[in-house]
This record gives structure tokens, C-alpha cells and sequence, in this order.
């Protein structure tokens, strides 16, 4: 299975520098044209719009362009780079997700939350493999009651990272499950709870109302908890990330992103609006379905990356 | 009509000059908010450009039509175009001569498969077959895909096909699946396959080793609402792979626009089957191009709205109502009947959306207007715990009752005065009603100021 899992990403990583390759390599072959004429503005500006980072967001960053006095493609370039980072860069992201060495018994607490189908159950299963890599002792709260086979998804994914899953059974209430689990940490002294919820549309006013609960739940646990509240974005998802988004912000107080499913085409560009909006930071990314596909997101790594994917700029 | 698009619009034109023809700086100030609008909504921005060119041709040197100021105008012609792109192909599910008729579905991880193949089972099941459809689990590989189809066929009462993911494959479980459905004469098999990504070229060479066993009628590409511009790129792969037959839409009951609808039926003409709302087992609705066009335009639903209404207001009782209120014996049960009627047609903020224009107005309101939400689940539980003689005679419940009634319903003294005050409210003006003639009641609701005058453009 593992050797199943490498080949395949190694191909989809393939596929996506292809992708890459066409996206970046275009914007070079545009800015290669030494000034920027308004035609490649227009091309530039389409090609930001197909990475769904919106009109808006594209325009504020091309005027940080497009006035510019022309130079070398290179330089056009840097300069559209630096734009785009600012704007990620607009609120600081921690170095670590919490401060400090991990300690045994006191349980931080990360809530995921996010809308139906963006990953969160994945999500959850990397990042304790990661915390574990840390050298943190995590535990799961399976608090998705409401979806068929959500928790038995969890506890097959629990086993996998080596990680116990504290669930009750479908159709139970999720703040009775938090309450367990949070018990159970202190108990087993695990320092992280990750706590898994149901994927919920932040246009459904109940749920969103079962979510503030569940927070207050938590806050009522331990007054600092929860440390993290993560919003888990798929990277397809267009212009209505940012209204998830602003949602989920307003009744859970996100500390930051995980932008999913970063392996497929989609280049997940509202990100840049969300940042612009929310100063909500992008804090992991993750890139495929093995349980290594979780790496901390680097805001440089991230622009640059992008750009430096292309070698040549194929004519597509 | 006070939505977004037809607002913009009109300042557009405001600013020009009002002529009798649309020229062609005109045109190009429209149109660079009707490519606004479908950016927003997640259209493509090649399928956005195409559009708005062939909008363009449409306008330059068209005559105004009476009637229409120019911002309607253009908003007519742009929901036409959208209309006649998403209109293409068949929209129902065609059953195959020979049983069973069947259905593949596929999609990216998350678009919401599993959900819909449970939902798709239901529908043709209610759409009135006497045996019922088999849904096979041909997804093997993420962790309890097939625990999640099983647990949904029994809820629904409905067989399902599984194998074991240890020893099994999706190949094996696709093809033992339908040989079952043809055993049991089943008369849709739906087979429910994994996500996966359209570049990871493995599992897309496995999709095509299914087709290729099965043999499918359709292949369905299951399809999240809220997708951005990469829609285009995902469904063109799965096309060129398996040469799919239609697309259902899911999560359709948030807010996104679902341009993406637009983007694949514009670059691979494959028709919308289905859309998915909600994640109850009945959330599956036909596909209207029309509803679509003005949803991605930001124009709402009124159809849609008008036809939930009809489904569950029971004539039957409507007829009964009527009676009551002529006699004016209306009573509070009645009262709750009616509540249940409407609470039936989906929360306040759903039907909200559902009305032209109200979307900007739901968004200024507290809690997106499910504000009242609480209160009525609130007079349902005060109304309900009254006794049947407290129902019927309202008058009856004095400080003690009025205190149980609070007690059994979890609220205070006050809300219960309040819901009898607006009671009576109530029971006065169906008292005036009753006395009136029919006629008046007529002349009376036509002239009802801020009745809704509903826009259809056609």
C-alpha cells in the first residue's frame, strides 16, 4: 500500500508541475515582453483569475504592477511576487503551532472545522501524525456524529498514525464526546486534543450555532482552550472560500488555514482574499493521501515555489 | 427586482444617456458588470469572456423593448444566453430497455459522491419503480467508504452490493456488484466510486477498466457547487477519460453561485442531471436551466420557492382552513398546523434565498434572518404544551396555566402572553376576513402593497 501510495503521488506530482509549468511558464513568457503593455496586463490578470485568486484581490495586486517603470521580465516578476506575498504575509504566523516545548498532561486543544467535503478527517489524521513527529503525545476526539461511518473513518485513520481516537457512536451528542475526551487526555497525559466536527455549510444558521457551543464547551474545559481553531479549506473551491471564511470567523475565531487538497490543479488563490480580508493566515497545507502529505506553509516557499516550478515557458 | 447585477446595472445606465437604443459604450459599461458578475459567481473566465462577446453581439444596435429600461435589458439577454448554454441535453435519467439501467458515479475526493449515490437511490426509487435500485461500493480505498454507503442503504431501507477493502478491489466490487443487480432484477445499479484527482493517471486508468466491465448507461460527474475555476480543467479530463453522460451538482443549498455549472456545460456540453441540497436523504432535486442562469446571476429562485410551497401546503387542509376561517373558529392548533406547514418548506433563511434580492437583505439582518428560527421553535413547544382544550379556547389559561405551559415548554410567562397577544391579532383580522366577499378578499391581495412583483425573465 505505502509503495502504492509513493508511486501515485509521485505521478500526480508530475501532473501538477505540468499544470505549474503552464500557469508560471505563461506568466514568464508574459513578463519576458520587458514592458508591461496592456495586453499582458490583460493576460496576467487572466491567469491570476484562473487560480481563483478573484477580481478584486487581482486587481489591487496588478496595480502594485502595472505602474511600475518597466525593467527586466525578471523584475516584473519579483515584483508580482512580493505583492502577493505581502498580502500573505499581512498576519505573522507562528513558528510553532504552540509556544514552548510540549509538556505531558496539559492538553492544548485544536478544533477543525470546515464546510462538507474539504478533507477535515484526513487533515486531522496527518496533523496528529505530525504532532506526533513533534514529539507531541496527541489524542482525537471524534466529534463528526452526524455523517454515516465518519468515526469509523477516524479510527481506521487512528490506527494508522498510531493515535487513539476517543468516539461515541454515530447520532451522539458531540459535546459529550469533547467532554470525554478532553477527560481522557488529561487522564492518558496527552498534551494535544485534536477535536474532528461535522462539516457543516456556514450558511445553515443551526449548525453554525452548534459550533459556537461546542467552542464554548471547550472554553469551559479550560479557559485558553481552544489554542487553535482550524478552518480546513479545499483548494478547488472558488469565490466562496471567502465567504466560509468570514463564517466560520465569526463564530469560531479561526487562528488559521489548512488549504487542502493542494495536489490537484487548483491553486487555491483565495487564499490571497481571505488574507486581505481576515488577516487569517494559511498554517499547513496539505498535498495528497498518504499520512507525510502535511507540511507547515511557508508563505516564501509558497510564492516562490510557484514560480520557480516553470524552466521553460511551454506555449499553452 | 433589487438584486445585485440589475442594481449595477441600472447605475451603468443612469450614468449615460437614455436613448432608444443601446449604443455601444453603453454596452461595454454593462458588460463589464455582467463579467464582474460572473467572475464572482465562479464561471470560468474564458467561458466568462466567450459569453460576454456573444452578449455583445446580441446588444450592439438591438431596439429597446418596450417595457424593458436598458438594465433589464441586458439582464434579459445574458439570463437567455446562460439559459440556452445550461439548457443543452437531457436533464432526466433515461432507464434502459433492459434492466438494470446502469449508473457510475465519479468526482474528485469531497465532491460529495457517496452522499448522492444514497440520495440518486432514493429518488428513482420514489420515482416508481416496484423493485429498488442496487448501490454497489466500489470505493475501496478511503477509510470506511463502504461502512458509509452501507449504513446509508440501510437508513434508507435500500440493498447494497459491498466487498471487503482487504481483499477486494474497486474492479472486482464494481463488476461482482452489477452481476448481482442483474441477478436480483434490480432496475438501477449505482455504482459509487472513489475520489480521485483527474491527473493521478492510475486511478483514472481504474475508472476506465470499470467502464469498460460494466458498461454503464450513464457516467455521472459528481460536482461541488462551490468549485472555482478549476472546474473546467477537472470535468474536460474526466470527459476526454470516460466520455461522461451528465453532472450532478452538489451542496447546492449554500450560498455559493455555482458557476462552475456554466464552466463545464459551456466547454463539455453534458447536461445537469441533478442538484444536491442538504444532507438529508431527500435532498436531490431535477435540474431547471432557468433557476440555475438567475441563481449564478444573482437573481434568486423563485420557482423553486413557489413549487416547495405547493408540495407541502395539503389542499385537503387548505380547504379545511378556509372553512374555519369563514366560521372563525381558527384556534391555536390550527395556529400549529400552519407553523409546521411552513416550517416544512425549510428554515426562514432558506426560503429567504430563495426570493429575489432577498439575499442582500438576509445578509444585513442578524443571524442571516434565522433569527426568527429560535421563536418559532419556541411557539411550537409553548403551543404544544397546552392541553387540547387550551388549544381550542385559548381563553381559559389563566396565571397558573400559563405558568405550566411555560414550565412544559421551557420559556417564560412572557412568551406565552406574547404568543396569545399576537394570537389575537390574528384571530381580529380573520375575523374582518370572514366578513368580507370573496371579491374583496381578491381585489384586497392584488392590491397588497409590497406583494412581490416577481420577475421571470423569459
Amino acid at each position: 500500500m505505502p509503495v502504492d501510495f509513493l508511486r501515485r503521488k509521485q505521478k500526480t506530482e508530475e501532473g501538477l508541475k505540468k499544470s505549474r509549468e503552464g500557469w508560471f511558464g505563461k506568466l514568464r513568457g508574459i513578463f519576458r515582453g520587458q514592458k508591461l503593455s496592456l495586453t499582458a496586463v490583460g493576460e496576467v490578470e487572466e491567469a491570476l483569475l484562473a487560480a481563483d485568486v478573484g477580481l478584486g484581490t487581482t486587481e489591487k495586486l496588478l496595480a502594485a504592477v502595472k505602474d511600475q517603470s518597466p525593467g527586466s521580465p525578471e523584475e516584473h516578476l519579483s515584483l508580482l511576487k512580493q505583492a502577493m506575498g505581502r498580502l500573505l504575509k499581512q498576519s505573522s504566523v507562528p513558528a510553532k503551532l504552540f509556544p514552548g516545548q510540549p509538556r505531558p498532561g496539559d492538553a492544548q486543544v485544536v478544533l477543525v472545522v470546515g464546510v462538507n467535503g474539504v478533507g477535515k478527517t484526513t487533515t486531522i489524521a496527518k496533523l496528529a501524525h505530525y504532532l506526533k513527529g513533534e514529539g507531541y503525545k496527541p489524542l482525537i476526539a471524534a466529534g463528526d456524529t452526524f455523517r454515516a461511518a465518519a468515526i469509523e473513518q477516524l479510527q481506521v485513520w487512528g490506527q494508522r498514525v498510531g493515535v487513539e481516537v476517543i468516539a461515541h457512536t454515530q447520532g451522539a451528542d458531540t459535546g459529550a464526546v469533547i467532554f470525554d475526551a478532553y477527560k481522557a487526555a488529561q487522564a492518558r497525559r496527552a498534551n494535544v486534543l485534536i477535536v474532528d466536527t461535522a462539516g457543516r455549510l456556514h450558511t445553515k444558521h443551526n449548525l453554525m450555532e452548534e459550533l459556537r457551543k461546542i467552542r464554548r464547551i471547550l472554553e469551559r474545559l479550560n479557559p485558553e482552550a481552544p489554542q487553535h481553531t482550524l478552518l480546513v479549506l479545499d483548494a478547488t473551491t472558488g469565490q466562496n472560500g471567502l465567504a466560509q471564511a468570514r463564517a466560520f470567523m465569526e463564530i469560531v475565531q479561526c487562528t488559521g488555514i489548512v488549504l487542502a487538497k493542494v495536489d490537484g490543479t487548483s491553486k487555491g488563490g483565495i487564499v490571497f482574499a481571505i488574507a486581505e480580508e481576515l488577516k487569517l493566515p494559511v498554517l499547513f497545507m496539505g498535498t495528497g493521501e498518504g499520512i507525510d502529505d502535511l507540511t507547515p506553509f511557508d508563505v516564501e516557499e509558497f510564492v516562490d515555489g510557484l514560480f520557480t516550478t516553470s524552466q521553460a515557458a511551454p506555449a499553452t | 427586482m433589487f438584486d445585485a447585477l440589475t442594481a449595477k446595472l441600472t447605475g451603468v445606465f443612469q450614468r449615460l444617456s437614455g436613448k432608444g437604443h443601446l449604443s455601444e459604450k453603453d454596452v461595454d459599461e454593462a458588460l463589464r458588470e455582467v463579467r464582474v458578475a460572473l467572475l464572482e459567481a465562479d464561471v470560468n473566465f474564458r467561458v466568462a469572456r466567450d459569453l460576454v462577446a456573444r452578449v455583445r453581439e446580441k446588444l450592439l444596435g438591438v431596439e429597446l423593448q418596450q417595457g424593458l429600461n436598458p438594465a433589464q435589458q441586458v439582464v434579459k439577454v445574458v439570463n437567455d444566453e446562460l439559459t440556452a448554454v445550461l439548457s443543452g441535453g437531457d436533464h432526466k435519467l433515461k432507464p434502459s430497455p433492459q434492466a438494470p439501467t446502469i449508473i457510475m458515479l465519479v468526482g474528485l475526493q469531497g465532491s460529495g459522491k457517496t452522499t448522492t449515490a444514497a440520495k440518486l437511490a432514493l429518488n428513482l426509487r420514489r420515482s416508481g419503480t416496484i423493485m429498488k435500485p442496487l448501490l454497489i461500493a466500489a470505493d475501496l480505498r478511503r477509510p470506511a467508504a463502504v461502512d458509509q454507503l452501507a449504513s446509508l442503504a440501510k437508513q434508507l431501507d435500500m440493498p447494497v452490493y459491498t466487498e471487503a477493502p482487504a481483499t477486494s478491489n474497486a474492479l472486482k466490487a464494481a463488476t461482482n456488484g452489477v452481476r448481482r443487480a442483474k441477478d436480483l432484477d434490480a432496475p438501477w445499479a449505482i455504482v459509487d466510486t472513489g475520489g480521485r484527482l483527474q491527473i493521478d493517471e492510475e486511478l483514472m486508468q481504474e475508472l476506465v477498466d470499470i467502464k469498460q466491465a460494466v458498461n454503464p448507461h450513464e457516467i455521472l460527474l459528481v460536482v461541488d457547487a462551490m468549485t472555482g475555476q478549476d472546474a473546467v480543467q477537472v470535468a474536460g479530463e474526466f470527459h476526454k477519460q470516460l466520455g461522461l453522460t451528465g453532472l450532478i451538482l452538489t451542496k447546492m443549498d449554500g450560498d455559493a453561485r455555482g458557476g462552475a455549472a456554466l464552466s463545464i456545460t459551456a466547454v463539455i456540453g453534458v447536461p445537469i442531471k441533478f442538484i444536491g441540497i442538504g444532507e438529508k436523504p431527500d435532498g436531490l432535486e431535477p435540474f431547471f436551466p432557468d433557476r440555475m442562469a438567475s441563481r449564478i446571476l444573482g437573481m434568486g429562485d423563485v420557482l423553486s420557492l413557489v413549487e416547495k410551497a405547493e408540495a407541502v401546503i395539503d389542499e385537503k387542509k387548505a380547504r379545511e382552513l378556509e372553512k374555519k376561517l369563514r366560521q372563525s373558529t381558527f384556534d391555536l392548533q390550527d395556529f400549529l398546523d400552519q407553523l409546521k406547514a411552513v416550517r416544512k418548506m425549510g428554515s426562514l433563511g432558506q426560503l429567504m434565498d430563495m426570493i429575489p434580492g432577498m439575499g442582500a437583505i438576509k445578509k444585513r439582518l442578524p443571524n442571516g434572518g434565522d433569527v426568527d428560527e429560535y421563536r418559532l421553535k419556541q411557539v411550537e413547544a409553548i403551543v404544544l404544551s397546552m392541553t387540547a382544550r387550551e388549544r381550542r379556547s385559548p381563553d381559559v389559561l389563566d396565571a397558573s396555566r400559563k405558568r405550566r405551559v411555560a414550565k412544559g415548554s421551557g420559556t417564560a410567562v412572557q412568551d406565552v402572553n406574547q404568543l396569545l397577544n399576537q394570537f389575537r391579532e390574528m384571530q381580529k383580522m380573520m375575523k374582518q376576513f370572514a366578513k368580507m366577499k370573496p371579491k374583496q378578499i381578491e381585489k384586497m391581495m392584488k392590491g397588497t402593497p409590497g406583494a412581490p412583483q416577481l420577475p421571470r425573465p423569459r
